[in-house]
């Protein structure tokens, strides 16, 4: 049977390795090492905050956030989760991955909120963005993990890096929605009272906007833990090396230890991020506000019929 | 009467490029005929008009009728693809972005049809968004937008959300938004569609009110007639992007420049358009100290079964063709008029809608009507009531106004309306 690999063979790796090899990494290598040097600060310095607090503070601090945020289930269910970390001896490498994850999510902020903003405002920029945001969350990691460690080097910034790349797709997709589903009347609205193009987006649009963006976020941080594991391939440590490390050596116990660990940071980080999107955006009225409306539509007709009157 | 702003053969055309399909308009093309052949789409057509300081000009069209794109290029948030629009001077097609954002933050400010309430700011906030894009404190905008909530009775709910208020509110909530920074024009479109009739009446009888003391120069959008009609000091009809006729709610409702208003004219209120001086006759009247026999002849030539009698410049009463000739047959001709006069009498303000006059018309006695200071100004016949409301305009009615013109139409129209009636 004829086949079309009969007639040309397509040497598609060798092209892509001349791509990275020969021509990425001896031209471009001092570039890439220069875009490490914010990540490798912030993730350092958050490193070394959270080691430095002690594990008391950094519970009673997590566990106050969950109480505000989603209630007093929640910040009980913290304070035995972390204390359970800590008694299987994991704190250390939990404190690393969450710093680890902090600095992730903060860069995706930072590039996918202006960029999500941009690409809600032109139609263009969108066409050129979806395909690009397609391939990063199709693609498997494992396939960008070896130009970026040529590109990087190994440890903790080439993981995050990678880390980036895959959890930046949600918020930049989610804060494009979120802008283009706001109302065109209340735009219109703004727009007739003189406002300029920041003032749309700071009064209405991004407000408006901020319970799905904070679904992106969540998102976001959802996808980092999930990359946890694999950043660790490449020299990241944390609860991920934890795992790898039991993988490596057939030890299940330090493995489940590891993932275990994983899983209760990621229960607490999803809670305290989903309740902080709830609580913002289009508001939804609170118990307190249902039984003041409740309260005032039974005052209303009176009121309505004393305005008229005069 | 100075104007406030001029309308001056403004065109939309959607749609690129827009000269061919301008070109097209400009030599009579239809906008079907230009859709078809280059795709474009009309919006709005050769519209010219003024609006004086101080009043409201309706603009009243069905969906699709270019009403909803005409007002939004008087603040330009559509840029009209020819023509001027001019408020005090400035030409909001043409200039800068910087100069228009001026214009929109201190002269022209818009309510909505769905009100377009910020969710997410209190009501107080809202008021106040125009104030703070202009950059002022925010103590003194909230005292000015409490002063704006006050205007509409809303006062009390400043600290309240949107969602809690019911529809009618929260376009109170709108109006108010767009008086806090007190600017000349107001443009509303289609504000009180989305209200439910009762509420709508109230809100529209509102607005007349606040207008006697705010003075603004309103352009109001409705697809309502009767809204239209009872609203605006002029209206215009628009159809297909173009005014089919532009005038005062009694012309239009008396000359419908075609049958396009006719049918809308059709079931219309007569009532609440027509005022007893529309109808009213000269005053014609006898003094008291007339005899009654000279009282019996003014009413068999003017025709009449009823006559105001006079002393002096006041209103002494009314008498009867029956009593007055009851009484002449008993007393003889000796009587005076002052015997069988009625001092009861319906009395009727030169501006009062003809729905008011129903129930004085059932009276069976000639409706008095009289200004200020209390003088006969005109009599209203209880027929020429029904007769204006069926839309037979009577020639001796006070139309002096082409009274040959008004014969031809009640044939025609009389015609028109005794089917559909």
């Amino acid at each position: 049977m004829l086949s079309p690999s009969d007639i040309l063979l397509i040497p598609f790796d060798d092209w892509v390795n001349t791509l990275v090899r020969d021509i990425l990494v001896p031209n471009f290598r001092p570039f890439f090492r220069a875009l490490q040097v914010p990540v490798t600060s912030v993730l350092n310095a958050l490193d070394a905050f959270l080691q430095f607090v002690p594990m008391l503070v950094t519970t009673a601090v997590l566990a106050l956030i969950a109480w505000r945020t989603v209630g007093r289930s929640m910040a009980l269910f913290t304070l035995i989760a972390l204390v359970f970390i800590d008694m299987i001896g994991l704190w250390p490498e939990t404190m690393t991955t969450l710093s680890m994850i902090l600095t992730s999510v903060l860069f995706c902020t930072i590039i996918g909120i202006p960029l999500g903003i941009l690409a809600a405002g032109s139609n263009k920029l969108w066409a050129v963005t979806r395909p690009i945001l397609d391939i990063m969350q199709t693609i498997p990691s494992f396939v960008y993990l070896v130009p970026i460690v040529m590109l990087f080097g190994v440890g903790m910034v080439p993981g995050i890096i990678a880390t980036i790349i895959f959890a930046l797709p949600p918020i930049i997709r989610l804060t494009n929605l979120g802008i283009r589903n706001v109302r065109g009347d209340l735009i219109e609205a703004a727009e007739a009272f003189g406002s300029t193009r920041w003032q749309i987006l700071w009064e209405v649009q991004f407000p408006l906007a901020l319970r799905t963006i904070m679904a992106g976020l969540n998102q976001t941080l959802m996808l980092s833990l999930s990359m946890v594991v694999i950043a660790a391939l490449i020299g990241a440590g944390g609860l991920g090396l934890v795992v790898y490390t039991g993988l490596g050596r057939l030890d299940v116990g330090g493995a489940t230890a590891g993932g275990v660990g994983i899983v209760l940071l990621a229960i607490i980080l999803d809670r305290i991020t989903q309740a902080l999107g709830e609580q913002s955006g289009v508001r939804t009225p609170s118990l307190r506000q249902t039984l003041v409306s409740l309260f005032r539509a039974r005052r209303a007709p009176t009121g309505e019929t004393r305005e008229t009157g005069s | 009467m100075q104007a406030k702003l001029n309308v001056r053969d403004v065109y939309k055309i959607f749609g690129e490029p827009t000269h061919d399909a301008l070109e097209r308009l400009k030599r009579g093309e239809t906008k079907e005929q230009i859709l078809e052949e280059t795709g474009q789409v009309v919006g709005v057509q050769d519209a010219s008009f003024d609006v004086e300081e101080a009043r409201i000009f309706v603009v009243m069209g069905l969906s699709g009728s270019g009403k909803s794109t005409l007002v939004r290029m008087l603040n330009g948030l559509i840029k009209p693809t020819a023509g001027h629009i001019l408020i005090e001077g400035d030409d909001v097609a043409t200039c800068s972005a910087e100069k228009l954002r001026a214009i929109r933050r201190n002269k022209i400010a818009m309510v909505f049809q769905h009100f377009a309430l910020f969710p997410h700011k209190t009501i107080a906030e809202n008021v106040a968004y125009g104030l703070k894009i202009k950059g002022m404190g925010a103590a003194e905008r909230r005292k000015q937008a409490l002063a704006a909530l006050d205007q509409v009775g809303l006062a009390s709910w400043a600290d309240s959300y949107p969602s809690e208020l019911s529809g009618g509110m929260q376009q109170r909530v709108g109006l108010a938004r767009a008086l806090a920074t007190d600017p000349q024009i107001l443009l509303m479109d289609e504000p009180f569609s989305a209200l439910d009739p009762l509420i709508r009446r109230e809100m529209q009888e509102e607005l007349l009110n606040l207008q006697k003391t705010l003075k603004k120069t309103i352009i109001f959008i409705t697809h309502d007639l009767n809204e239209a009609l009872i609203l605006g000091d002029r209206i215009a009809i628009m159809k297909d992007g173009r005014f089919v006729q532009v005038g005062t709610a009694q012309e239009i409702v008396a000359h419908p420049a075609d049958e396009y208003v006719s049918a809308f004219v059709a079931d219309i209120d007569r009532g609440r358009v027509f005022t007893a001086s529309h109808v009213a006759n000269e005053p014609a009247a006898v003094q008291l100290s007339a005899s009654a026999e000279e009282a019996l002849r003014a009413m068999e030539e003017l025709n009449r079964n009823a006559l105001y009698v006079l002393d002096g410049e006041k209103i002494a009463g009314v008498v009867t063709y029956q009593d007055l000739s009851a009484a002449v047959r008993e007393n003889g001709k000796g009587g005076g008029l002052a015997m069988v006069l009625l001092t009861e009498y319906p009395t009727a303000a030169e501006g009062a809608h003809l729905q008011d006059l129903y129930g004085l018309a059932s009276t069976g006695l000639p409706i008095a009507v009289i200004d200020r200071e209390g003088r006969l100004t005109g009599i209203v016949e209880p027929e020429a009531v029904f007769a204006q409301l069926s839309g037979e305009d009577r020639p001796q009615a006070n139309g002096e106004r082409d009274a040959e013109a008004a014969t031809s139409d009640t044939r025609e129209t009389g015609g028109a309306h005794a089917q559909p009636l």
